[in-house]
């Protein structure tokens, strides 16, 4: 019982030091005054300043052009790296291979950043948005590769030895029985590498050309200069879209588990 | 399926007939993992519409012998034939065999129409003909009213049908059974087994089944091969497994059997009178023809149910015979099982049918009992 | 240089092995291998060589515009001439290098202990809520990680600064006069709650994982054998749970060491953290040599714990 009441304070105190700054910046975003101490009434004059704010608005386009095709990128090399680690336990150099997976996840950013800038650089890349979306597919592939690896550690092989079996080649066994079966996860990877590069900063500063400034370099360069409700606005806007996304899938997911239980529900009564 | 009341012992031995060809020989197959032999130097002929199994302790190379047939796994060394056909090289989809396996493996995101429809379709069927064979498989194995269901919408014992009906679809040359009836429970397994054996001989196909349970492969198999450490210990029918075992392996691993060594005092055929052993003090005559000579050590082996057991000493107490006090009765419902602790203490397990009711039994704890048996009862083991 | 890195993965051995595709000699499976390898061998690998190398130039030559040095492998001897340690010898030099690299790492243990001790109670709670509220409560701790890092921070400065919300709190409730301010932004108290807040998930997640797989009926054993719940938690619960605490550790103390964004938004001009002098010398002194070599004792002084932690995830992998 003693447990219980601690549980309770402990999980309300630490949630409400997760969420009450987010609260926050959400709610003077709706501020009709410029000070963030004064509440100058409810107001949407910072989300219309937003959408006529051109150089933000860029950004954001930008933002999304390489998240969505980094994700992509990302997904595909994060699953064949996941099925590498899985089922190719004995190549050459897997040692290197597993640690250039797992390095990235920790490896601070103005690392990362830096050195890949400095590969562009003595290949005589020129700089800008194909460079961030190669910088963003590299590290976010590790977190697919990590999220797919585990799901490939669960899955029963002899599915595909099965298929195998009934005459299906190896390639299409691929398409048709292990890549439907591990979607969820493959899904969930690509959501991953989409909001880990919609939230970098670091790395795309270091890799950015001229004409592909990103949404998070536009807001820092903004919040250097102060704090501006217009930048909680596109703040709020992001989280909202996060939250939906982040929602759907978990309601998506229990909907599944709902229907798996019935099903079994159902096979148990016979 | 055919209502049957048991397994059907049919007149059925192409290995005792010298001009029968195989119809798959596995010929001196070694596998190795690393440093580790799964299979050693195995050579195995199975005949046509045989239902063989392969029998043993988990490890002991079955598994990876049948994965070999299947493909799955490439011999070290020693090939594979099939109606003598070379099978190297052959990846597992273009083998006509198809398999069992121990989790079913059915596809979760495909209902049991189209699990069962997948192999058909791989040999790119007309679709009326895939239909028609997905509704008879479906019939065979009494699911026609489950055909729209996901596996998971379904009881252990559909599951299993549904995986024999899918590796039965395509008609293969082979059925391989992995461990196919570990995961039911005892009574739906007892039921199913003999559904195994009346639908092999209904089909008229070649099974071949891998097994740790005894029972199973002693009930549905015609021929059994009892595997150890990747090496066959004996190929037989379950009969003379289980009667004339070859070895104190092969005895202990089948039902339950008392081991006595000991070694030969003498030996002069079965004819004229037989083997005799000395075993620490115990006589043991056995009527039997021996390879061993004299001073060899050997074992003595017989199954409790052969091992007579009363108050009253026997006629002979010289031979086959030795005096004891019960040490514990374990009983089993249809039969009770003795453990009598012989005077040099050596324990003997003898079994008693309970034919009278249990307070009518007269032995208990402690009861000074003397155990005998015939010198046909037990065998002499070399190995 | 980085060329020679790039020769492709030798094909596999037809090594036989349980569960193993790797002896199966097929195209596809080999390109499965092939492109995640090269990938992160161009990408990953590659920029390290080179980032040691231009850390070993002078600041002339690799000033941009900035012309590749290596000219193909019959420069080779030329190339290496030009390299040498004048970078690492001007960090050694200057104290401000090795003062940034000693706080960084304060800050970052300082901030692990900090996460621990706010993590760990979290991941219990957690871990002991009801089956069916334990999802709920792990998708609140994801969510916030999910919502960008930035702008996590960036919330902060809003509540932090002077003339913030904390000062507007603390004076309404009368712990503060008119007069006064809360004066924590711009310090490294103001960095410290910025990155307990934003790798908190972190930390959670882990420990949470760790305890929520322990066997409860552990707990019941110890008391049954008379263990009082506050022993039966540091002989217990926490032993078993030291593999979830050394993951976030690692997963926080590793990053938090070079960390940018906090200590430039919500630190001050002391705040010295390494990846803001890297920062510094990179976009604002324009020293590139200088950076890289800056970068690369970073990554010395990480590379015991980076590996420590790829050995951890390999086993758990």
């Amino acid at each position: 019982m003693k447990n219980a009441r601690f549980d309770a304070t402990v999980l309300t105190l630490g949630f409400a030091f997760l969420y009450i700054p987010i609260l926050i910046l959400v709610i003077y975003s709706f501020n009709a005054s410029r000070l963030v101490t004064v509440w100058g009434g409810f107001s949407l004059v910072w989300y219309q300043q937003m959408w006529s704010n051109q150089g933000l608005m860029d950004a954001a386009w930008v933002t999304a052009r390489v998240a969505l095709l980094s994700a992509t990128i990302a997904t595909i090399l994060g699953t064949l790296a996941a099925l590498t680690l899985v089922r190719f336990r004995k190549i050459p150099g897997r040692l290197l291979f597993s640690g250039m997976i797992y390095a990235p996840l920790v490896m601070p950013e103005v690392i990362t950043g830096l050195s890949l800038l400095l590969l562009f650089v003595s290949l005589n890349v020129d700089r800008g948005f194909w460079t961030v979306v190669i910088a963003h597919t590299t590290f976010s592939m590790c977190y697919v590769a990590i999220v797919v690896q585990s799901r490939l550690l669960t899955f029963d092989r002899s599915l595909e030895e099965a298929a195998l079996d009934l005459g299906c080649p190896p390639v299409k066994t691929f398409f048709r029985i292990t890549l439907p079966l591990i979607l969820p996860a493959v899904l969930a990877g690509w959501m991953l590498a989409f909001t880990l590069s919609l939230d970098d900063l670091v790395i795309a500063n270091f890799n950015t050309g001229p004409g592909a400034t990103t949404l998070p370099i536009k807001i820092y360069s903004q919040v250097r200069l102060g704090v501006t409700p217009e930048i909680n606005a596109i703040c709020t806007i992001l989280i909202g879209l996060v939250a939906i996304g982040v929602i759907a899938a978990s309601l998506a997911t229990k909907r599944n588990e709902l229907r798996r239980q019935r099903d079994e529900h159902a096979a148990a009564q016979g | 399926m055919a209502k049957s009341l048991g397994p059907v012992k049919r007149k059925f031995s192409p290995w005792t007939d010298p001009t029968s060809v195989p119809f798959i020989r596995f010929e001196n197959i070694t596998k190795r993992f690393g440093n580790f032999t799964a299979v050693e130097n195995l050579t195995l002929d199975i005949y046509e519409r045989e239902f063989f199994a392969l029998l043993g302790p988990s490890g002991c190379g079955k598994t990876t012998l049948m994965r070999m047939l299947a493909g799955f796994e490439e011999p070290t060394e020693g090939r594979i034939l099939l109606q003598g056909k070379d099978l190297a090289g052959v990846p597992p989809y273009r083998r006509p065999t198809n398999m069992m396996f121990q989790s079913y493996a059915l596809f979760p995101h495909m209902t049991v129409e189209k699990n069962i429809a997948f192999g058909l379709e791989q040999d790119k069927l007309p679709k009326a003909e895939i239909a028609a064979r997905v509704e008879e498989m479906l019939k065979l194995v009494k699911l026609e009213q489950f055909a729209k269901r996901k596996p998971s919408q379904l009881s252990g014992g559909q599951r299993q049908r549904v995986a024999l009906a899918r590796s039965l679809a395509k008609r293969p040359k082979v059925l391989l059974l992995d461990e196919p009836l570990g995961a039911l429970d005892k009574k739906l397994r007892e039921e199913t087994q003999f559904e195994l054996t009346d639908l092999q001989h209904t089909l008229g196909l070649t099974f071949l089944i891998v097994t740790h349970d005894q029972e199973e492969a002693m009930t549905v198999s015609d021929r059994i091969a009892v595997m150890d450490k990747g090496v066959i210990m004996q190929v037989a029918t379950p009969a003379e497994i289980y009667e004339a075992p070859n070895s104190r392996y092969v005895a202990d691993f089948i039902g339950d059997i008392n081991i006595i060594e000991g070694a030969i005092v003498s030996n002069s055929g079965a004819a004229s009178g037989g083997v005799m052993l000395d075993c620490d003090g115990l006589k043991i005559a056995v009527d039997q023809e021996c390879p061993a000579s004299t001073g060899d050590r050997v074992a003595y082996a017989i199954r409790p149910e052969k091992v007579r057991l009363g108050i009253e000493p026997p006629a002979d107490t010289a031979v086959n015979a030795a005096a004891g006090e019960v040490y514990d009765i374990g009983y089993l419902g249809d039969f009770s099982l003795f453990l009598v602790k012989l005077d040099d203490g050596r324990i003997i397990r003898a079994a008693q049918a309970n034919i009278q009711r249990l307070v009518d039994r007269p032995l208990t704890f402690g009861d000074r009992v003397w155990v005998h048996w015939s010198r046909d009862a037990g065998l002499v083991l070399t190995r | 240089m980085a060329i020679d890195t790039l020769s492709p993965p030798l094909p596999p051995e037809p090594k036989v092995e349980l569960a193993d595709d790797a002896g199966r000699t097929n195209p596809a499976r080999w390109l499965i291998v092939a492109i995640p390898y090269l990938w992160l061998l161009l990408f990953f690998a590659a920029p390290f060589l080179i980032i040691a190398k231009i850390s070993l130039s002078d600041t002339a030559i690799a000033m941009p515009p900035y012309t590749p040095t290596f000219q193909g492998f019959g420069n080779l001897g030329t190339f290496f001439s030009q390299l040498d340690f004048e970078n690492y010898a001007y960090l050694a030099s200057d104290s401000i290098y090795i003062k940034s690299y000693l706080n960084s790492l304060r800050i970052a243990a300082i901030s692990t202990v900090l996460l621990l001790l706010i993590g760990y109670p979290m991941a219990l709670a957690m871990a002991r809520a009801k089956t069916s509220l334990r999802p709920i409560l792990v998708m609140m701790v994801i969510l916030p990680f999910w919502t960008s890092f930035l702008i996590r921070v960036y919330a902060w400065i809003g509540i932090l600064k002077p003339e913030g919300l904390l000062t507007v709190l603390f004076q309404s409730i009368g712990l503060m006069g008119e007069g006064e301010q809360v004066q924590i932004f711009r310090t490294d108290y103001a960095v410290f709650i910025g990155i307990v807040y934003s790798y908190l998930p972190f930390m959670v997640l882990p420990l949470y994982a760790a305890l929520e797989k322990m066997d409860h009926t552990l707990l019941e054993a110890a008391s049954d054998l008379g263990c009082p719940p506050w022993k039966a938690f540091w002989r217990i619960t926490f032993p078993l749970s030291l593999p979830g605490v050394i993951a976030g550790s690692l997963i926080c103390f590793i990053p938090i060491t070079g960390e940018f964004v906090i200590p430039d938004l919500l630190g001050g001009a002391d705040t010295l953290m390494i990846g803001k002098t890297l920062w510094t010398e990179f976009f604002n002194s324009r020293d590139w040599p200088l950076a890289s070599a800056i970068a690369v004792i970073l990554l010395a002084v990480l590379v015991l714990p980076i590996v420590y932690f790829q050995n951890q995830q390999q086993k758990a992998g």
